[in-house]
């Protein structure tokens, strides 16, 4: 905790350093005199426009997020919007954890769904997401029997949950195929069927692969969230803010770094919640010493 | 420790069985057994052949003809070389693998009935046990998956961690214990639901000299207290002619029954430290050398050919 901040003050210190010490207007080589957008740039500018100072993005949280009237500050919305992507990346997260067991369970059970369901497993992630965003939107809305019609959050939660299966039935799997022969063997001897050896053998030993799984699926869950958000047009999330606020950036270039950190901030109490979880399965995770 | 334990079933009753002394006589196996009197055998194993399939439409044979009685409450070691395929055959008994052909019964059953019924407790060179469960959970695993109620399976537990003295360590994991600790809490388990019958498969064999001897009089004061036959897979010489009533002597490619050697050095309950200086031991470890390398090579005692002469 006390390196963590250690290391976002180091990281401030650093940004500061750049820009008392770089050139303000960037270095760049082989710029042709007079044309907009030759040479190459090897170092980035630091003016203020582009590198604006640690305290002026901090003192840009507190102020208005307009100039109209009542406004909220910067941080409230900020935090808002935050928090409803944070409700979306963990309603995918969900989604993609339940579809990333199933599917490792189904591929544990049969021979034949390992190998037809695990190249396709592979093969889903080479997807572009943003290809993939219209898709669904697209298929979404024609969905709609009853009072239930498709929004767009729905999309976000797909797309989200989409990159959010993949660590997991692939970490699953290997953890429930991870205990040794001499375990299976004693299981076994014992007459237990495919269902206890699952939850008194497989599962248990299944948690240390799954931990991984599961924080790399809410980094995923988070990262799928603020894309599929710009990608969809959801407004009231922490990417379309972002958007939002970048258009703003040449007025007002502090504004574009507070959805950042939101961003930022988002991924560390998904990270928080995956460790929390952990915390609770941790005496599973005890190694066995070789004897 | 000087009269018989009342639960010892009585062996046969040849004098042979009473005498200490070592006799390379085959004893009655398999051959004389009938159907009836499989029922009082532990294990019987008649025409017993295991061919595994190997690369190419290969076949390895690992065990071919084996006949094989373990009578009730008897200690049967199973020793020989690498790749003799006497864990194979202690995998045939628990019913973890099954025979290309021939026969196995335990206790008149089939192998695979006597699993069901769990007729047999198990352990393996690795202790294997759970990592997540503490030392009392481990124990009462196969209680657990069977139905036991949790009073008796407390009890249970209790009277175990007592017989393989680890009463203090029921709430360690198995990460805080020793190998040799480890391996006790795994014949614990093994012993949890009183079977009359002890597979056994190298249990010693990961541990160091010293903790081994040590758990060897151990194992042999379990069995005397609770009269379960045992069969025992080894690589050791002394450890078989120390531990055993019968040391059945097995030769690769293929896998066969060589020899049987009855070593029977006294109760089980009766056998110290000291026994193994004892005139009567060396003409075992003597007996069962000769019977792996033939007598001939013998005397030079230091011919190990895969054998360890621990």
């Amino acid at each position: 905790m006390v390196w963590g901040v250690v290391g976002v003050l180091a990281l401030a210190a650093l940004w500061e350093l750049y820009k008392l010490v770089g050139p303000a207007d960037g270095w760049l080589v082989g710029a042709q005199e007079g044309v907009t957008g030759s040479g190459i740039r090897l170092l980035p500018r630091t003016s203020d426009q582009a590198m604006p100072h640690t305290w002026d993005m901090v003192a840009r949280v507190i102020e208005p997020v307009t100039r109209a009237q009542g406004a909220l500050p910067l941080g409230v919305v900020v935090l808002l919007a935050a928090l409803t992507s944070l409700g979306v990346a963990a309603l995918g997260w969900l989604v993609g954890v339940v579809v990333g067991f199933a599917l490792a369970l189904l591929m544990l059970g049969f021979r034949i769904a390992e190998r037809a369901v695990l190249p396709f497993v592979i093969l889903s992630q080479t997807v572009p997401l943003i290809a993939l965003a219209p898709l669904i939107r697209n298929w979404g809305s024609r969905l709609e029997f009853g009072a239930f019609s498709w929004e767009s959050w729905m999309s976000v939660v797909i797309i989200a949950s989409y990159l959010a299966f993949f660590p997991v039935a692939v970490g699953a799997l290997r953890g429930l195929q991870s205990p040794d022969a001499a375990h299976l063997d004693l299981m076994r001897s014992y007459a237990a069927g495919w269902w206890t050896t699952l939850f008194r053998l497989r599962l248990p030993a299944s948690v240390p692969f799954l931990i991984p799984a599961l924080r790399l699926a809410a980094a995923n869950a988070v990262v799928g969230t603020v894309v599929a958000e710009i990608s969809v047009g959801f407004t009231g999330g922490i990417g379309r803010l972002i958007l939002e606020t970048a258009v703003a950036a040449s007025s007002d270039p502090a504004k574009p770094w507070a959805p950042i950190l939101g961003a930022v901030l988002l991924g560390l109490v998904a990270a928080g919640f995956v460790a929390l979880l952990a915390a609770f399965l941790s005496p599973f995770r005890r190694q066995e010493t070789v004897a | 420790m000087s009269s018989p334990t009342p639960s010892m079933p009585a062996p046969e009753p040849t004098p042979a069985a009473e005498s200490t002394s070592v006799a390379t006589a085959a004893t009655a196996t398999a051959g004389t057994a009938t159907a009836t009197a499989d029922a009082t055998e532990a294990v019987v194993a008649r025409g017993v052949e295991r061919v595994f399939a190997g690369a190419k439409g290969a076949e390895v044979t690992a065990l071919t003809g084996i006949e094989l009685a373990v009578h009730d409450g008897e200690f049967v070691s199973l020793i020989g070389p690498s790749g003799c395929g006497k864990s194979t055959l202690l995998r045939l008994i628990a019913d973890l693998d099954e025979p290309t052909a021939g026969e196995i019964r335990v206790f008149g059953k089939t192998a695979k009935q006597a699993r069901i019924d769990q007729s047999y407790g198990i352990a393996f060179q690795q202790a294997g046990l759970l990592p997540w469960r503490s030392v009392a959970a481990n124990i009462e695993l196969p209680l657990q998956l069977h139905g036991a109620d949790a009073a008796t399976r407390r009890s249970r537990v209790a009277e175990l961690l007592e017989l393989v003295g680890l009463a203090d360590f029921a709430k360690h994991y198995p990460d805080q214990l020793s190998g040799g600790m480890q391996q006790r809490v795994a014949i614990a388990r093994s012993l949890a639901e009183q079977p009359r019958l002890l597979l056994m498969d190298e249990p010693f064999g990961a541990l160091d000299e010293m903790t081994r001897e040590r758990m060897q009089t151990e194992l042999l004061r379990i069995r005397a207290e609770t009269g379960a036959a045992v069969v025992f897979v080894t690589h050791s010489i002394p450890e078989a002619v120390y531990l055993s009533d019968r040391v059945v002597v097995m030769s690769p490619r293929p896998g066969r029954i060589t020899d049987e050697i009855d070593v029977r050095l006294g109760d089980a309950a009766d056998r110290g430290e000291d026994l193994r200086e004892d005139a009567a031991f060396f003409a075992g470890v003597t007996a069962v050398r000769e019977a792996l390398h033939g007598p001939e090579t013998a005397p030079a005692a230091g011919a190990a050919r895969g054998v360890d002469v621990r």
